[in-house]
């Protein structure tokens, strides 16, 4: 199971360092982790994409909670929160295939960002479905190089508790 | 008033009510040390960095005082990591005070230069590395405050040299700047829960309670004594919970789990309520968690929310302090009589007692008992990890909490003679006694010179069985009797060793002697190692095999004179 947790911390050095330890000394298994600031300049949102056996996600919220820098934890479930991720890809394409290229990203609503000769670099934000089937719909080309920022997270707000979003 | 950094730290731990502190100087805490001596602050100089914190950790442990440790940068700090977890482990306060190389070095390799901030953050509840002066006021506050609050346990305070002799200024009475938001304090327990404890408890036949080491810590030792016997329920104590409950009660069952009596191992499976205060359900104790009390509802009350169904499903989980939910209790609980149960638990203790064979050889559970018979349990006593400790778990009777400290959770061995020392430094009105084994002894023992230094009247029994007694139960039991690297044949004289720090020692090989010795040990003014050369062949049981259920517990071989 899949779970993300969105962190609300003292914004200084070594909190991260308090955070991801706890992931390494406890064995809990991290998929993504991702940290930026919030509109609290004391605060920094750490966005954690971890996956484990139901009781080990309640522990994981635990265990974070008693972290003394942590302010507050969130359990984002999967299908009650708005995810993104951003995307950099290079995407192995000469002058002849780049048309093509091109129109594959406008269907993800990807942006082209670098062009040389044998490749073309694309920008891309979504949650990490519509991130995986891009990168699948550019294997064919060959991708050379990718970098994502893992996945940060909200929940949903104002909607009804039974609501049940699609993505 | 302007004053320097370390002297604000001084100040703060003093206004903190901390009395004491134990470390070694050197080159990044000098300044710090100057103004120690300055500020007239009792300090005890040690022989190592690790005695220095199992010292500060005993002190804690028998006081429920929390202690500074000092250390210098580098080897200094890093040598505190295996006390600090130590104490993490059992959740005992301490404050670490580590010199760092001055800030613009930070970062270089400098010499002596260690990251104790990384390296001390799993070993922790919290640490700081401060860069100004002017945070140390509200570190060395929120330091004292996170450790001694809520769970208990260790934290650091890095202090590099430039800003310990940094001025600023400082005002005693000002709230504390800098100061990080406070730790969450503690919900009062749900009072449904506690409801449904309550309710559990009157529907069931054959509770026990398994009472932790949160019951002293928390100091809940005369709730908890009210509780068990207004509803008559028989107690089973951790090893770290020891105290917690009159060993002498008759609802006493002793420890559970690994090395504990059959009849607690029994109640243990047979009960159908199960009630955990203070205990976070170590696999020492719970053995094969699938196999764990099997029949009954377990109650969790635990001031740690992450203890809470960690590692053994609870159905009632109360979460609070366990003196407020056993005062909540106590004002609820009907007198009951349970005598079929108790009767059950009583012919189990008659049927299965703790024993031990005689041959004529010095047997470590006798050095034991005698140790018990001459202090009457009301001594402190200190263990290392080990054979030994075991057995002072299960032979030694305390009838009041903070009298029995050992190292549980992280099984440190070398705690013993370090702590002990501490121990007496934080009960100064107590006997302390000490019972090692030769491997543990051995592995902080330099300590004696502290002892000798400030004639620390502490007793040392030393169970001397010339091997890693643990190890070579093990490797008797479980890996066909190949003793592997577990066996010191040339051990040296513990007794001279003691002489040459100026320690009264005695040799004993004599079973007829045991207790004249440790008469005469407990009238010497001053510090006495005995080094009893017991059976190196003796072992603990019961046993419940690692891996395998409570269930599944071997119990003693037949005596020789039962054979």
């Amino acid at each position: 199971m899949r779970q993300i947790y969105s962190i609300l911390v003292n914004n200084h050095p070594g909190v991260l360092s308090h955070v991801a330890g706890l992931f390494t000394r406890r064995g809990y298994n991290i998929e993504s982790i991702a940290a930026g600031p919030t509109e609290d300049s004391e605060v920094t949102r750490i966005s954690i994409v971890a996956f484990g056996e139901p009781h080990e996600l309640e522990q994981i919220a635990k265990q974070l909670r008693k972290l003394y820098d942590v302010r507050d934890v969130q359990q984002v479930p999967y299908n009650r929160s708005v995810t993104r991720e951003l995307l950099l890809a290079t995407i192995l394409a000469g002058p002849e295939k780049r048309g093509e290229v091109f129109q594959l990203a406008t269907a993800f609503g990807a942006n082209v960002v670098s062009i040389s000769d044998e490749s073309v670099t694309l920008e891309a934000s979504g949650n990490d479905q519509k991130i995986r089937t891009l990168l699948k719909s550019f294997e064919r080309y060959g991708i050379a190089q990718v970098a994502r920022t893992g996945m940060i997270a909200l929940p949903y707000t104002g909607m009804p508790s039974d609501w049940e979003p699609l993505a | 008033m302007e004053m320097t950094g370390a002297q604000i730290a001084i100040e703060e731990l003093k206004a903190g009510g901390v009395e004491i502190a134990f470390g070694i100087p050197g080159g990044a805490i000098m300044p710090f040390y100057d103004d120690l001596l300055k500020a007239n602050f009792k300090h005890i100089l040690t022989r190592h960095e690790q005695g220095a914190a199992h010292m500060a950790d005993g002190y804690a442990r028998v006081s429920g005082k929390v202690a500074v440790v000092v250390a210098t940068s580098g080897p200094g700090a890093t040598n505190l990591i295996t006390g600090l977890l130590t104490a993490q482990m059992d959740s005992v306060p301490l404050i670490a005070v580590t010199g760092q190389v001055a800030t613009p070095m930070i970062g270089t390799d400098a010499f002596q230069e260690a990251d104790i901030y990384g390296c001390s953050i799993p070993v922790t509840k919290y640490n700081w590395l401060v860069k100004d002066a002017r945070q140390i006021q509200g570190v060395i506050r929120e330091a004292i405050r996170v450790a001694t609050t809520g769970r208990p346990g260790p934290v650091l305070v890095d202090i590099p040299k430039d800003i310990q002799t940094a001025r600023t200024d400082y005002n005693p009475q000002a709230p504390a700047k800098g100061a990080l938001p406070a730790v969450r304090q503690m919900p009062e327990a749900d009072a449904k829960a506690i409801e449904k404890l309550m309710e559990a408890l009157e529907q069931a036949e054959r509770p026990v309670i398994l009472a932790g080491a949160g019951i002293i810590k928390a100091g809940a030792a005369a709730e908890l004594a009210r509780f068990a016997r207004h509803a008559k329920i028989p107690v089973i104590n951790t090893l770290l919970g020891m105290g917690g409950f009159p060993g002498t009660d008759p609802l006493f069952l002793g420890m559970p789990g690994m090395h504990g009596t059959a009849y607690a191992n029994f109640a243990l499976c047979e009960c159908d309520l199960l009630i955990s205060l203070g205990a976070r359900f170590d696999d020492r104790v719970t053995g094969k968690v699938s196999s764990f009390c099997p029949k009954a509802v377990i109650a969790h009350v635990d001031i740690d929310d992450a203890e809470i169904g960690k590692r053994v499903k609870t159905h009632i989980p109360v979460l609070g302090n366990v003196r407020e939910v056993l005062h909540t209790l106590n004002r609820q609980v009907k007198p009951t009589e349970r005598r079929a149960w108790l009767d059950q638990v009583e012919a189990w203790k008659r049927d299965y007692p703790l024993q031990y064979g005689w041959d004529g050889s010095i047997k470590p559970q006798y050095v034991i008992e005698q140790i018990q018979e001459i202090t009457g349990g009301e001594g402190i006593y200190a263990t290392g990890v080990g054979q030994h400790q075991m057995w002072a778990a299960q032979f030694l009777r305390f009838n009041e909490p903070r009298a029995f400290i050992s190292s549980g959770g992280l099984g440190t061995m070398g705690y013993g003679l370090p702590a002990s020392i501490g121990a007496k430094f934080g009960r100064p009105d107590k006997e302390v006694w000490l019972i090692d084994g030769d491997g543990s002894f051995a592995m902080t023992l330099v300590e004696l010179a502290t002892a000798s230094m400030y004639n620390v009247p502490i007793r040392v029994a030393i169970l001397n069985n010339a091997f890693l007694g643990m190890v070579r139960q093990w490797q008797e039991l479980f890996f066909g009797k190949r003793y592997s690297h577990s066996h010191y044949p040339t051990n040296p004289d513990f007794a001279k060793i003691a002489e040459g720090y100026g320690v009264k020692g005695f040799s004993v090989r004599d079973v007829d002697q045991v207790r004249s010795v440790l008469e005469q040990a407990a009238e010497h003014d001053g510090p006495v190692v005995m080094d009893f050369h017991v059976n190196p062949e003796e072992n603990v049981w019961p046993m419940v095999p690692a891996g395998a259920g409570n269930d599944e517990m071997q119990l003693a071989p037949p005596s020789p004179e039962d054979a």
